[in-house]
């Protein structure tokens, strides 16, 4: 009997439990990130498939009711009770329903919840159209008829049908048109505009009397701009008559007609009637739409274009700012500071510089980057702005030195680390034959410790992309009129404040008059930040792969 | 206690050696000039040299004069200073914090130790080849080009000559010059070793100094390497550090034995191997400690 003990380990010493408890650990946190991601990424792939609308007719001669599902869920009948509700005897529950019932501009509400008990049938009506309008939300009902050149169509719903979407094509025509002259052309010369009128400051502040011909000469300029002016206001003008020519009628579920001008009208669709080709092409649209248009209504529509490039700009500048600064400083450390109690104290203090609380920073970023530096910029050579600040108010350029000074200690730490793991052989091979100790750092040391500064980077940047609370004092807004990169010069604009995916998702989520309609591009926006940081990291970490390679001897 | 008596004993071989105090030191006995070397020709003169770590003696009183042209080796268990007095040819105990010599070393007359001397031509003219082979991770070409682009050759003919001549100099061209633009690290131990060879005299240097240049390599590479060391003699004056008394029999012509510090005896290799002067040599090398 005890030899058998003596040949069999006892289970706890074998070690099997550990085993299982290390792997338990591992697959709860699999499971954890896998939930994040499945969670996220579902809510936000769904938002753009076109579901249904469902027409349900209320009890009492109430009329019906037309929409899209949003929700649904079990109530209790003595909530429903407490608030007043008349419920039939003999149930606990009742389901209730939530319609995305839209048509804003009529009823005051894009949402609404009926009661199991108040309803009868639930249909789906074959040739309901839905409206994405530029405002006021969705449109839901019934496509009577067209005005178009003028002329006033009605008739068979398959010929409107066709003759819409070809207003819709030349609404879409007309519509870019007028974008590019209103906002590159007539953006420009507004952008002209304004520097001739700083120019003119300046001679003023330079105190240059009003007889100069330098003066005579603005003049001149801005009448030419002026005249440039009016001939883009005359064709904006005509393209705008072209615009309000064509309107659709339509009638509600209730029966009432409504007028839409198409210019309103962003995508006029037939979600019962479409079938799975139709319903692929409408999802990828709206998916495209999302990646690349401007926010429409509050930031609860269209896309995130101006967030994904922000986030983007923001990121890519950091990561030039605190490269360089953060690789100097851990050379310095690791190569030239005598080691000793100052240096040590430094370290600490560096990693102690990570765990400082992002929006410490942003406080910091505003008060010394925004105010003191932003502002002496502006004092120094930006007098004919005032009273408008140029720097010395928040913008790309003080979040991203901001967000360098966040991230600093970690690329100063992992280069520091990539420094002491090169072998003192390579150092002492390359002296020997005669280098100094800059030809050895320069020739050999550093290059062996790029992918370490690469680490540093990726890690950086991980942290950089998601950060919003230090972003929010320091440049980031809900809604920026350009973006920091366009065609005026000096076509990258480091003083402009911008949008940022983070903050856009707080926004939306938070602080949008809309929260039912904002939640699924909650989820979206998050989905795409997600992707976003991964292969801004893919890329770091294929980078640093090849360059590792390339200095195997590093790793051994 | 054994001697180990292998070729191939690592840097990490135990050696108790230092632990055994039993065996007393007779310095006044210490001979070090030899009198068929007042003969040659002087490479380098140590004189009445001593050198601290902090306050740790590692050298005590060292005087030496290393011929021209010739294989010199410094033989002793670990811990004895031959592997710091190789270092300090070239200055490389600089890179060690708190060092401190005193006395007088001089490379054909030029003082080591001047503080004005230029450290970085000092090691152009003394190259040194490690124990465990350095390449850099670039290719073999750059590696042997190494010290050229240092001095500013960048001109393509000239470099190709150089890496060429270099690799054939370390005997290692037939094996190399059809993978040139290969990753150094590809080659094997042996081939590495002699790659380092080729990169120290690719610039040409007076004195070659060798740090137990084949403790990490196997039989057959240490054999290259000794028989490349008996070609580099005509050229080059080398000096050899080697744990392995076979070694330093077969491979040099003068031979100095250190212990703790001191240097014990130094003589012809075939003399200071047949007939030592000194009874502690002898010891050493019939393997009766050590």
């Amino acid at each position: 009997m005890s030899l058998m003990a003596n040949r069999r380990p006892h289970w706890r010493t074998s070690g099997t439990p550990w085993v299982w408890l290390t792997a338990g650990t591992v697959a709860f946190s699999l499971i954890l990130v896998l939930g994040v991601l499945g969670m996220v990424g579902y809510q936000g792939i769904i938002h753009f498939w076109p579901s249904s609308v469902v027409q349900i007719s209320l009890k009492g001669n109430q009329g019906t009711a037309l929409g899209e599902v949003a929700g649904s869920e079990n109530v209790s009948v003595a909530r429903l009770r407490d608030q007043g509700v008349q419920t039939p005897e003999g149930m606990s529950q009742v389901e209730r329903l939530l319609l995305k019932t839209g048509n804003r501009k009529i009823y005051g509400f894009d949402f609404k919840w009926f009661n199991e008990t108040d309803y009868d049938d639930l249909s789906l009506p074959p040739d309901v159209a839905v409206i994405e309008r530029e405002e006021w939300g969705n449109f839901y009902g019934f496509l009577v008829g067209l005005k178009f050149d003028g002329q006033i169509l009605k008739g068979e719903r398959g010929q409107l049908e066709l003759k819409l979407s070809e207003m819709m094509a030349r609404r879409y025509e007309i519509k870019e048109k007028i974008l590019r002259v209103e906002k590159s052309e007539m953006g420009a010369l507004n952008y002209q505009m304004d520097k001739i009128r700083l120019e003119r400051r300046k001679l003023e502040l330079d105190q240059v009397p009003g007889s100069d011909p330098r003066f005579a000469d603005l003049d001149f300029r801005v009448s030419e701009l002026e005249e440039q002016y009016i001939v883009l206001g005359e064709s904006l003008r005509e393209l705008n008559q072209m615009i309000d020519r064509d309107s659709i009628e339509m009638i509600t579920t209730q029966g009432e007609p409504v007028i839409l001008d198409v210019k309103d009208l962003v995508r006029v669709y037939f979600p019962n009637n479409m079938n799975i080709f139709q319903k692929f092409a409408h999802y990828f649209a709206k998916l495209w739409e999302f990646i690349t248009d401007d926010p429409r209504e509050a930031n609860t529509e269209g896309g995130i274009f101006p967030a994904i490039f922000g986030t983007v700009a923001m990121v890519l500048l950091m990561a030039v700012l605190v490269t360089p600064f953060g690789v100097v400083a851990a050379i310095y450390l690791n190569e030239y500071a005598a080691q000793g109690a100052l240096t040590k104290i430094i370290r600490i203090a560096v990693n102690n510089l990570a765990g400082v609380p992002s929006v410490v920073y942003g406080v910091f970023g505003l008060g010394f980057f925004v105010y003191f530096l932003g502002g002496t910029i502006d004092s120094l050579f930006f007098e004919a702005n005032a009273p408008a600040p140029v720097f010395g108010t928040p913008g790309l350029m003080w979040s991203s030195l901001t967000l360098a000074l966040l991230t600093v200690p970690v690329v100063i730490v992992s280069t520091e680390e990539g420094l002491t793991r090169i072998p003192r052989s390579i150092r002492e091979g390359s002296l020997a034959l005669g280098a100094t100790k800059a030809e050895t750092l320069w020739r050999t040391v550093l290059p062996m410790a790029t992918p370490a500064m690469m680490t540093g980077l990726i890690l950086a940047v991980a942290r950089a992309a998601g950060e919003v609370a230090p972003l929010m004092m320091v440049g980031v807004v809900k809604l920026a009129p350009a973006l920091p990169v366009d065609g005026n010069f000096p076509f990258i604009h480091l003083d402009r404040k911008f949008m940022h995916m983070g903050f856009h998702i707080y926004d939306v989520g938070f602080q949008s008059p809309n929260v039912e309609a904002a939640r699924p591009l909650v989820y979206a926006t998050s989905f795409l930040l997600i992707i976003l940081i991964i292969s801004l990291n893919m890329t770091a970490i294929k980078i640093r792969n090849s360059l590792r390679e390339k200095y195997n001897a590093t790793e051994t | 206690m054994q001697p180990k008596r292998d070729d191939t004993q690592g840097p990490n071989g135990l050696n108790n050696f230092s632990a055994t105090p039993s065996v007393k030191v007779d310095v006044e006995k210490r001979s070090c000039e030899v009198s068929s070397l007042s003969e040659q020709e002087a490479c380098l003169q140590v004189e009445n040299m001593n050198f601290y770590y902090g306050d740790v003696k590692a050298l005590n009183n060292i005087n030496i004069t290393i011929p021209e042209r010739k294989v010199t080796a410094f033989i002793g268990p670990s811990g004895c200073g031959k592997s710091t007095l190789i270092r300090i040819f070239n200055r490389m105990n600089d890179l060690i914090d708190g060092t401190r010599l005193e006395g007088s070393v001089r490379l054909r007359g030029t003082e080591i130790y001047d503080p004005d001397l230029n450290v970085a031509d000092l090691r152009r003219r003394v190259g040194m080849v490690f124990q465990k082979p350095n390449p850099f991770p670039k290719s073999i070409y750059e590696n042997v080009a190494y010290g050229l682009r240092i001095q500013g050759i960048n001109n393509r003919a000239t470099l190709n000559a150089t890496v060429e001549k270099a690799l054939k100099g370390a005997a290692l061209w037939e094996e190399a010059k059809d993978r040139l633009h290969e990753n150094a690290l590809s080659l094997s131990g042996g081939q590495q070793q002699r790659l380092v060879i080729a990169r120290a005299i690719a610039i040409e240097p007076e004195v070659l100094l060798l740090d137990e240049p084949a403790s990490a390599l196997d039989p057959i590479s240490t054999l290259k390497i000794e028989e490349l060391i008996y070609e580099l003699k005509s050229k080059y004056t080398i000096v050899i550090v080697t744990h392995n008394m076979q070694q330093a029999a077969r491979v040099s012509d003068y031979t100095a034995f250190m212990y703790l510090g001191d240097l014990i005896e130094y003589d012809d290799t075939k003399k200071l191997f047949s007939t030592p002067s000194i009874k502690q040599t002898e010891d050493y090398i019939t393997g009766r400690y050590g």
